[in-house]
């Protein structure tokens, strides 16, 4: 049987176009897609099976589901500050449930931002940010930058479905109706198709976005002969290039968002873009990783009023950040346990928090062993959403689209073990 | 089932003509009956204020945009905030709340309906998944069509059936009540920073003017006999001088015949749309002229869009206003271009008394409720958040019953305001009556809800009642306006299909409401046309494939389906 239509769980491009080919409930091919998200769809080295140790260093044990949920609840009830991370790599379905077990315990609520597209969220708060949907930009983008962003790499059919190739119906000639910019410290594989590459000093992304402003606002005289590593001259003629597009866009990524000035990066880069605004259009919009990472600040956000970095304790969210996400907490010994569902703290946190992580009790729940796994007192594998499970996720731009189910499994989904989890601790809470 | 008798209610009910009598109100099953038996619970209303649940026709309570306001204003959420208890979840937020105040905060003032004003349908899954959220009250919401390439497309080719099978589509789609225009024909050109500059200023590369998309929507609305009219946010919003581009709407509508019995066309917020004067220094208010209009004519409606001093956040499908609003006082921007459809932007600010611009607006709103003698015509609202948040409600009833209350608070605005308006002249007081119809029975008589119960008391109604802490008997409304204003911000009682959901101000119990939306239907052959474009544009324009587009039944919780369509 061949599914249509399939939307994959894998990067936030959130590509809807997929073919599934399906036989005897498995996946037999995937066409359309990128090989990540092949590899994805068809499955890999999956849990089995709950399982949970005292120690981290002792071997794991098999156990029941209702072992590894009861003991999961005891812990979130014994904590005084369980931190409850992820919530990036689900359904927006299990991220509603998220936010009540950490009102029922009072924990601390974070997603994957924290460490990856946080510092734009707090550009946002500064700034605003002028944006739009995927197809706009399809339609309509003549100049298009790349800042500190690899789609090749990272987003491979980003270019062909809304960037660089995409035809529309004011670029019908596609790549050759196009201006390519990429903006990076190193040559990447999106910058060797790019038409202008420009190589800006590690770190110094601030000083080039301010000396850009410097330009579209007519004031070159103040900008030095060279700023970040790229000439006066250059920076003068980009700037003339931005101001004569027709619409115009900045994607970008962690580049910019995980260098010095972090949310200062994302503050000047709106600004540029909103004062490119008063000559023609332009928009900007972040590279989101985790297919649903967006779904993530979207829901908290209308759940809690806050995206991220979310503390509970107060039975009224309260959020701080560089006090109330994770690596913060963590930093400062705060958080006495850990559950990780649907992102990989293992893989992507700092050594000081992965030390801290070392010494408290972590939860695990993912369909997949990773480097989390390695630090975890329990592991409750379950089904992988949008290819066993149908739910809710937002693309890159916010387009909330529904995920479909290819194939069935006997595991539970995420959304079951919170209920489960949840249940057992109102009964250990004695709350109904 | 579930039995209830309010006894000793003071009841207002426009609908069914009922003037402040005293009487009883029975309940069964979460309807309005005749009678029921002795074994009832009853509440003694003891002679208090009972109206029918508060609806509001025009409001901004979920979506893409009320969440980048969220997403952009941790500030906002900071406010109000009130811990979880063993009923609620927490509350947070003034101007943008979390889902559950926003249901809460609506009920708490005796609220039951509340209905969104601007749906992209690209975006429309978003705002069912918080429809989903927002405890206690019904929802419905309006679609937008207002520069959407499908509807231009069929205009220019003069198609007016494609143009209904588009609508009949695209609410189907995005799971909506009725027909949003917002400066129609400006958002393709804000595709390009473009604006649209009047009502025949054609929109760049479709050769169609902003009066044709209302014409044609117009007349779509009434061929497929949709239960509400358009819905329409004028060109032109927020620049002196507009009330001009104003009139010449209203009169776009003028001979069209409504198939039901309301009006041909609703116009919303129009504070914002009767600005006299050229510029910012010798702007005016021009609500006197509007209103002079409206005890004229009797094919329109109209909402207030009162400004309330303070912060708010603004947001709209009118892009190229909120990059103004932005750029004129440095404020955060966020703009939301939508592929196809339309454009949209969120700018926080703050009204202030001592602007004389503020002073101006704040004025207008009172002057087009005031001024129009039918209150029928004139929705009680604040274009939430744009104007100011909902739950300044009350104190915008009292400015409309209390001479007194308006003088003082003229007291602190600037003085030019009085130069240029008429506010200070104005002598009407509202009495209970028209506040009823202006907060709840209009509203749903414009949005063609009356016969899914809602606005009214009549046997049959939803069981959707308000009991204030206040009696009408012994309350001098134009004087004791801080008593009303705190009776109508907590009611005694909210009742919501039969059951308490709010008690003495505090919420008791957290159902779930229902979603309406319209299900209408054009002739094959102009769906057949219509399809065959949308095919040809989801094949090479969207973003998303036509199978992932249309909100699947999985986001509707309680659905109520309008069938309707060509007679």
């Amino acid at each position: 049987m061949l599914i249509k239509d399939v939307i994959c769980p894998f990067c936030g491009c959130l590509c809807d176009d997929l073919a599934v080919e399906v036989e005897n409930n498995k996946v037999i091919d995937v066409k359309h897609a990128c090989k990540i998200g092949a590899a994805k769809i068809r499955g890999h080295n999956r849990i089995e099976a709950p399982m949970m140790r005292e120690s981290k260093t002792d071997e794991f044990r098999e156990v029941s589901y209702d072992e590894a949920i009861n003991e999961a609840a005891r812990i979130l009830v014994d904590s005084k500050r369980p931190l409850m991370y992820g919530w990036a790599s689900c359904l927006c379905e299990m991220m509603k449930k998220g936010v009540l077990l950490a009102e029922e315990v009072g924990g601390i609520l974070d997603n994957t931002a924290s460490v990856c597209h946080g510092p734009s969220a707090l550009g946002v708060q500064e700034k605003g940010i002028p944006t739009g949907t995927l197809g706009q930009f399809a339609n309509r983008a003549d100049v298009v930058i790349f800042w500190g962003c690899n789609p090749v790499q990272a987003h491979p059919r980003h270019m062909s479905r809304y960037s660089v190739f995409a035809k529309g119906f004011f670029t019908n000639k596609g790549r050759k109706d196009r201006k390519i910019v990429v903006v990076d410290v190193r040559k990447t594989d999106t910058a060797e198709m790019a038409d202008e590459y420009v190589q800006v000093n590690p770190g110094e992304d601030y000083k080039l976005l301010a000396a850009f402003r410097a330009a579209v606002a007519d004031k070159a005289d103040v900008i030095p002969d060279t700023v970040a590593g790229v000439s006066k001259e250059k920076i003068v003629e980009l700037a003339a290039a931005m101001k004569g597009a027709k619409y115009g866009i900045v994607y970008f990524g962690m580049g910019v968002t995980q260098t010095r000035c972090k949310y200062k990066n994302i503050d000047i880069a709106v600004s540029l873009t909103t004062d490119l605004n008063a000559y023609t259009k332009f928009s900007i919009i972040p590279m989101r990783g985790h297919y649903n990472v967006t779904g993530a600040g979207q829901v908290f956000a209308w759940e809690t009023g806050y995206v991220n970095g979310i503390d509970m304790s107060r039975g009224v969210p309260y959020y701080n950040p560089g006090e109330t996400c994770s690596n913060d907490m963590l930093m400062r010994e705060e958080l006495d346990s850990a559950f990780v569902i649907g992102g990989d703290a293992g893989a992507h946190f700092p050594a000081q928090s992965i030390a801290r992580m070392a010494k408290i009790p972590v939860i695990q729940v993912d369909p997949f062993h990773n480097p989390t796994t390695e630090m975890a007192n329990i592991v409750i594998p379950v089904k992988v959403s949008g290819v066993e499970l149908a739910g809710t996720a937002y693309r890159m731009d916010s387009v909330c689209l529904r995920m479909r189910k290819l194939v069935d499994v006997d595991f539970p989904s995420d959304e079951e073990v919170l209920d489960k989890i949840l249940a057992k601790v109102k009964e250990i809470k004695g709350v109904s | 089932m579930s039995e209830l008798l309010i006894k000793n209610a003071v009841v207002y009910d426009p609908i069914n003509k009922v003037n402040g009598e005293k009487m009883d109100i029975a309940v069964k099953d979460g309807k309005i009956v005749d009678s029921i038996g002795n074994g009832a619970d009853v509440i003694d209303a003891a002679g208090r204020l009972v109206y029918p649940g508060g609806v509001d026709a025009h409001t901004h309570i979920a979506g893409s945009k009320v969440n980048i306001g969220r997403i952009m204003r941790p500030d906002d959420s900071r406010l109000n905030n009130k811990p979880r208890t063993k009923i609620t979840r927490p509350y947070t937020g003034y101007t943008v709340p979390n889902v559950y105040a926003m249901g809460y905060g609506y009920a708490e003032m005796g609220y039951t309906t509340a209905f969104e004003a601007a749906i992209p349908i690209l975006k429309a899954r978003h705002t069912h998944e918080e429809f989903e959220e927002i405890p206690i009250i019904d929802k419905g919401g309006l679609t937008l069509f207002s520069s959407n390439w499908m509807v231009m497309d069929a205009i220019r080719e003069d198609d007016l059936d494609r143009v209904a099978a588009y609508v009949a589509w695209g609410l189907e789609a995005s799971r909506g009540w009725g027909v949003k225009i917002v400066n129609p024909g400006g958002g393709e050109a804000w595709g390009f920073g473009k604006n649209v500059a009047g009502l025949d200023d054609p929109v760049p590369n479709f050769e169609v003017t902003p009066r044709q998309i209302i014409r044609y929507l117009a007349e779509a609305n009434e061929k497929l006999n949709l239960p509400h009219s358009i819905h329409l946010h004028c060109n032109n919003l927020g620049k002196p001088g507009n009330y001009t581009t104003t009139l010449e709407t209203f009169d776009i509508c003028k001979d069209i015949k409504p198939k039901r019995d309301r009006q041909a066309v609703h116009l919303t917020h129009i504070q914002f749309n009767s600005w006299g004067g050229n510029h910012w220094g010798d702007m005016e208010s021009k609500g006197d002229e509007i209103a002079k209009y409206m005890n004229k004519n009797d094919h329109l409606t109209i909402d207030m869009g009162q400004l309330v001093f303070g912060s708010a956040t603004t947001m709209t499908a009118d892009g190229p206003v909120q990059y103004a609003n932005a750029k004129l006082l440095k404020a955060r921007w966020a703009n939301g271009d939508v592929e196809l459809e339309d454009a949209s932007g969120v700018t926080p600010l703050s009204y202030h008394p001592e602007s004389y611009i503020h002073g101006i607006m704040w004025a207008i709103g009172l002057e087009l409720a005031l001024l129009t003698e039918d209150p029928w015509k004139v929705l009680m609202t604040t274009d939430h958040p744009n104007g100011g948040p909902y739950v300044n409600y009350p104190d915008v009833v009292t400015l409309l019953m209390s001479k007194k209350k308006r003088e003082e608070a003229m007291a602190k605005i600037a003085d030019l305001t009085f130069e240029r308006t008429s506010i200070a002249t104005i002598d009407r007081e509202l009495d209970w009556y028209d506040i009823a119809i202006k907060t709840r029975s209009a509203h749903s008589k414009i949005l063609g809800m009356v016969e899914y119960g809602k606005g009214h008391l009549g046997v049959g109604a939803d069981a959707d009642i308000a009991i204030y802490d206040l009696k009408p008997d012994e309350t001098d409304s134009t004087i004791e306006y801080e008593k009303v204003k705190a009776a109508l911000r907590r009611a005694a009682y909210t009742i919501k299909d039969g059951a308490i959901v709010v008690k003495d101000g505090e919420i008791t119990a957290t159902p779930m409401g229902r979603t309406y939306w319209v299900k209408s239907t054009a002739p094959s052959d102009a769906h057949d046309r219509m399809m065959a474009d949308l095919k040809m544009k989801f094949k090479n324009y969207y973003s998303v494939n036509f199978a992932n587009y249309m909100v699947q039944d999985e986001y509707v919780h309680n659905p109520v389906i309008e069938e309707c369509g060509y007679a």
